[in-house]
């Protein structure tokens, strides 16, 4: 027997955190002993979730009722209900706690310096959001998804508002006001499933498992999956529900931009995949028509007003848009390779536009402005940070090599086989991107020096998040293989194994 | 001529009722030779004898004890909601002598009113005879109306008790007539014998008289839980009313009006249940969609409370239209829960308030995530009840009466309810954002947290937070509550 099946490592995933937010409360006003507290807590998480990943071919699988999940945990929380807590791990989940548990440590390292006040709430509010999205990839029971669910939008909403720079409030009750929409209408929907199920079966279950086994007439489904998609949608963000976004990241703090792109819009996806789409197939197969035009004209619209905008970040905000685009094509698609493609970039993009937010919240810091006109010449001034900058920008527009590249022409091959058009099409997009990143960093780091003010460079610090990304960015582009591998078999039960 | 036959009389059901009279009085007696300004121990005593009551009250879980010829019962769904009542007192009482003394209107007569209050909501939860459940609303309501108006020196606690008295005594008047007209169409008050009757008519729904019965007595109920269109009174009332009341009148006798009404539909008249569910459908989503609408655009914070309290009651009325085990349970649970986040919401508000009801706008909470961290923490948790977010008691409570809808069919009626429940967040998370995301806007000295009112808070976040973690066990008693009616 593994040394991890004897333990409950996924409840510790979830519940360590929490624990970190207790040790924090004694230095809750001394920054100096809590930042490091907080960062041991996330660097032991990363530490459990790579040390899950290496050891996974050694873990013997979860036999009976999780077929393709590495571990499970199964106890009755609410037997009233027939709620449970049950957590399974499969591939996809290990890739987005891996994700995760990595983001947060990048996180807290970039808000080292940058937020001086109430450190001690702060950090209790990362380490708790932290807990919430690491449940969110590993429940299985829909109730107790639905609770990190809404769990995790908690303290992003008082990160944004407390921390957050320009129109915050506004900003931060705009994305609370829109996910709360689109979650309790799931929410609903959940409701109505188990009872459904409890009807047809006499068992009163939240359980994915056996939801999954409901029979579902044609016009249900589309209504309950219409529900899902919604509030899946507006995370992921999808044309038209995204106007959230862009506010929402402008006006966050660093660390709460790195954490909203590189994991807040995961869950509407990694949500889609997990629940929405094995739940309603029918369903789903019948609005993959409206799917795919949202997400071309997300990716299309998306780069367009990135190219417009004045404001970097609110640029790589609109760029979000667009990548996620792609991801929602790669799910649309429901086929293999480009489902692969699609959580590979889901991965991807979580790295890359995470580290584009750090970069830009360390230029933040120096100039205190984030405006493209105000910089120009970087690359003689400040040469580390423009290395790592064209490195990202150049991951962001999907060179081969890095690791953007290997989820978008995995999701493009994959569409191809099933829609040429769209696929076409999302090519267009690809082209837009190109334009927008290559004005961002030719005006950015080359052109004439515009900055009134000289820039230091790099600090050590600094250099270690980026060349963290750098190492992943660069690890997933190459050798993507590990990963391809690791979500190979999830990915064949989701579609049925078809190619 | 016949004698008149005595029947065998049970004290046992009202043996609380009892109790708590007898304090009163007693209260009511040490009140005139105690000095003024001394009253405190009064409420000590208060809520000593409600802790007593409450252990009474919990020894009769399980018996089911007719008596008075059927005008009383002792039952579990009796005790649940006394156990509400009891609850809500307690805080009360707890919150109450704080602000008292710095509205210098502590004036010992309060203690004993809550008590009779109270004595008149365990009256409508265990009546069963609707002059039983008369009786005890009138006692409750005339206690309010004296409560309402308790603070003589402020011109708003004045009018909140006038306008309060003015209104409900119409609303009495509706619910009255609506008894007499049901007498008069099953001969009897009695509201097994009703069931009975009405069980046997042809085409009961086609009896105009007894249609009307229902319609007013609903009416009439529907004040004292204003439910919209009958909610008028609310803000002004909660608004004017020492903070303490309305936090008092915002739990109890909501808890009370429910308790009767839930007898009244589901015992009485279940062979209506057709007709009386769809008014209630209206009702519901009326009262859902005013209030929460209204309290959108409040600043005073006991108004938005107010508003936000008759939002609550149409929630409630969601699992009443529904009408199943799930739904009603889900009202009892509901009503629990909300008793804890309220009260502890407007505790909280007693202590930012300054004297004379002053600094109650939301805008006066800026600051205080961080003056006063652990208050606004308690806040925080209370208004992320009430919004209904999990893990709180207010997300098992929706999810419950929700639940008891969409198990119906009334789909509409459950997306109406979360779409209400998705806009009420806005003007909670309002609050939030003046706590943390707002400086003060000039220094002054928070008032200090004396152990009664830090006691309330404690019960008050412990009620929020662990029934939403491990609600089983009250959902468990919740259901054999229902299970009788």
């Amino acid at each position: 027997m593994h040394v991890l099946t004897e333990y409950p490592i996924l409840t510790i995933l979830i519940f360590l955190p929490l624990a970190g937010c207790l040790l924090l409360l004694p230095v809750w006003n001394c920054r100096v002993s809590a930042r490091p507290i907080a960062l041991g807590v996330a660097l032991l998480e990363l530490a459990l979730s790579v040390w899950l990943y290496v050891s996974r071919q050694d873990l013997p699988g979860v036999q009976t009722k999780l077929p393709g999940y590495l571990l499970s945990q199964d106890a009755p929380w609410i037997p009233s209900f027939g709620i449970r807590y049950t957590l399974g791990l499969d591939g996809i989940s290990l890739l987005m706690v891996m994700l995760t548990a990595f983001t947060f440590c990048m996180a807290l390292l970039v808000s080292w310096n940058s937020i001086k006040e109430k450190t001690g709430l702060f950090l209790t509010l990362m380490l708790t959001m932290e807990a919430g999205i690491m449940g969110v990839f590993l429940a299985l029971d829909l109730a107790l998804f639905y609770l990190f669910w809404e769990v995790m939008l908690i303290p992003m909403f008082f990160m944004i508002g407390i921390w957050g720079h320009g129109r915050k409030i506004y900003s931060t009750i705009k994305f609370f006001l829109f996910t709360m929409f689109g979650s309790l209408l799931m929410l609903l929907a959940i409701i109505f499933l188990h009872l459904l199920h409890a009807q047809q079966t006499g068992l009163a279950t939240f359980g994915l498992h056996d939801l999954l086994k409901t029979q579902l007439p044609a016009d249900t489904q589309l209504w309950l999956f219409a529900a899902f998609f919604l509030a899946f949608a507006i995370k992921f963000p999808l044309f038209p529900l995204h106007t959230w976004l862009p506010d929402a990241h402008t006006d966050a703090p660093t660390a709460g931009s790195v954490v909203l792109a590189g994991l807040l819009l995961k869950t509407g996806s990694y949500g889609l995949i997990r629940f929405g789409y094995p739940l309603f197939p029918q369903a789903a197969q019948a609005l993959t028509p409206l799917f795919y035009t949202l997400a071309l004209i997300s990716i299309i619209y998306a780069s367009l007003v990135a190219f417009a905008q004045e404001d970097m970040k609110r640029l790589i905000a609109y760029s979000s848009i667009g990548h996620m685009g792609y991801v929602a094509i790669g799910i649309a698609a429901w086929q293999p390779v480009a489902l692969s493609g699609s959580i590979l970039q889901m991965a991807s993009h979580g790295v890359t536009t995470g580290a584009l937010f750090c970069l830009v919240g360390m230029l933040d810091e120096r100039a205190h402005t984030r405006e493209i006109a105000a910089f120009g010449g970087l690359w003689g001034n400040i040469p580390k940070y423009s290395f790592f900058f064209l490195l990202f920008s150049l991951a962001s527009l999907g060179l081969p090599g890095l690791n953007n590249f290997v989820g978008e022409f995995l999701v493009l091959t994959g569409t191809m086989k099933k829609s040429p058009l769209v696929a076409a099409l999302a090519f267009v997009g690809i082209v837009l991107t190109l334009i927008y990143t290559v004005r961002l960093v030719q005006e950015v780091l080359f052109q004439k020096e515009r900055q009134p003010l000289p820039l230091a460079d790099l600090s050590l610090r600094e250099i270690c998040i980026l060349a963290a990304f750098a190492a992943v960015a660069v690890w997933m582009g190459i050798h993507p293989a590990p990963l391809l591998d690791l979500v190979h078999a999830p990915v064949q039960l989701l579609t049925g194994g078809g190619l | 001529m016949d004698m008149i036959s005595i029947p065998v009389v049970n004290m046992t059901p009202i043996l609380p009722e009892i109790f708590l009279s007898v304090l009163a009085m007693v209260l009511l007696l040490l009140n005139v030779f105690s000095p003024s300004g001394k009253k405190s121990y009064l409420a000590y005593i208060s809520f000593i004898g409600i802790a007593a009551t409450a252990v009474l009250v919990g020894a009769g879980w399980g018996g089911h004890i007719e008596s008075f010829s059927g005008a009383v019962i002792l039952d579990n769904f009796a005790t649940f909601f006394k156990m509400i009542f009891l609850l809500a007192a307690g805080l009360t009482v707890l919150i109450s002598d704080q602000y008292m003394e710095r509205e210098e209107c502590n004036h010992g007569e309060l203690y004993p009113l809550i008590l009779f209050t109270v004595v008149g909501m365990m009256l409508m939860a265990s009546g069963t005879d609707l002059m039983t459940i008369f009786l005890g609303l009138e006692v409750m309501s005339v206690s309010l109306y004296v409560l309402a108006g308790f603070n003589r020196n402020n011109k708003k606690s004045n009018e909140a008790g006038l306008k309060y008295f003015l209104l409900g005594a119409f609303s009495t008047g509706f619910l009255l007539y609506g008894m007499a007209l049901t007498y008069g169409a099953t001969g009897t008050t009695r509201v097994y014998k009703i069931a009975s009757v009405v069980g046997q008519m042809t085409l009961p729904s086609a009896n105009i008289m007894l249609l009307a019965g229902m319609l007013l007595m609903m009416t009439g109920f529907a004040f004292k839980i204003a439910a919209a269109p009958f909610h008028m009174w609310t803000p002004d009332v909660y608004e004017g009313a020492p903070t303490p009341m309305t936090a008092f009148m915002s739990a109890g006798p909501k808890a009370a009006g429910f308790a009767a009404l839930l007898r009244i539909l589901l015992v009485a008249l279940p062979t209506l249940q057709i007709e009386w569910s769809q008014l209630l459908w209206v009702l519901a989503v009326l009262t859902m969609t005013v209030g929460n609408i209204t309290a959108l655009r409040q600043d005073n914070i006991k108004r938005m409370l107010a508003y936000s309290s008759i939002a609550h009651a149409g929630y409630a009325l969601v699992g009443l239209v529904a009408g199943n085990g799930t739904g009603t349970a889900g009202i009892l649970f509901y009503m629990l829960s909300y008793a804890f986040m309220n009260i502890g919401a407007f505790a909280i508000i007693i202590l930012v308030s300054k004297k004379g009801e002053t600094n109650g706008n939301v805008m006066d909470f800026a600051g205080l995530g961080f003056k006063r961290p652990l208050l606004a923490v308690a806040m925080t948790i209370f208004l992320f009840s009430l919004a209904g977010m999990p893990p709180t008691a207010g997300f098992i409570g929706k999810f419950y009466l929700f639940s008891g809808a969409v198990q119906k069919g009334y789909i509409w009626l459950a997306v109406i309810g979360v779409l209400n429940s998705a806009a009420s967040v806005y003007y909670y998370l309002r609050v939030m954002v003046y706590m943390y995301m707002k400086e003060p806007t000039e220094e002054f000295e928070w008032t200090q947290v004396t152990a009664p009112v830090a006691l309330a808070l404690i019960i008050s976040v412990a009620g929020s937070m662990i029934p939403g973690i491990v609600p089983s066990f009250i959902l468990e008693f919740a259901q054999q509550a229902v299970k009788l009616i």
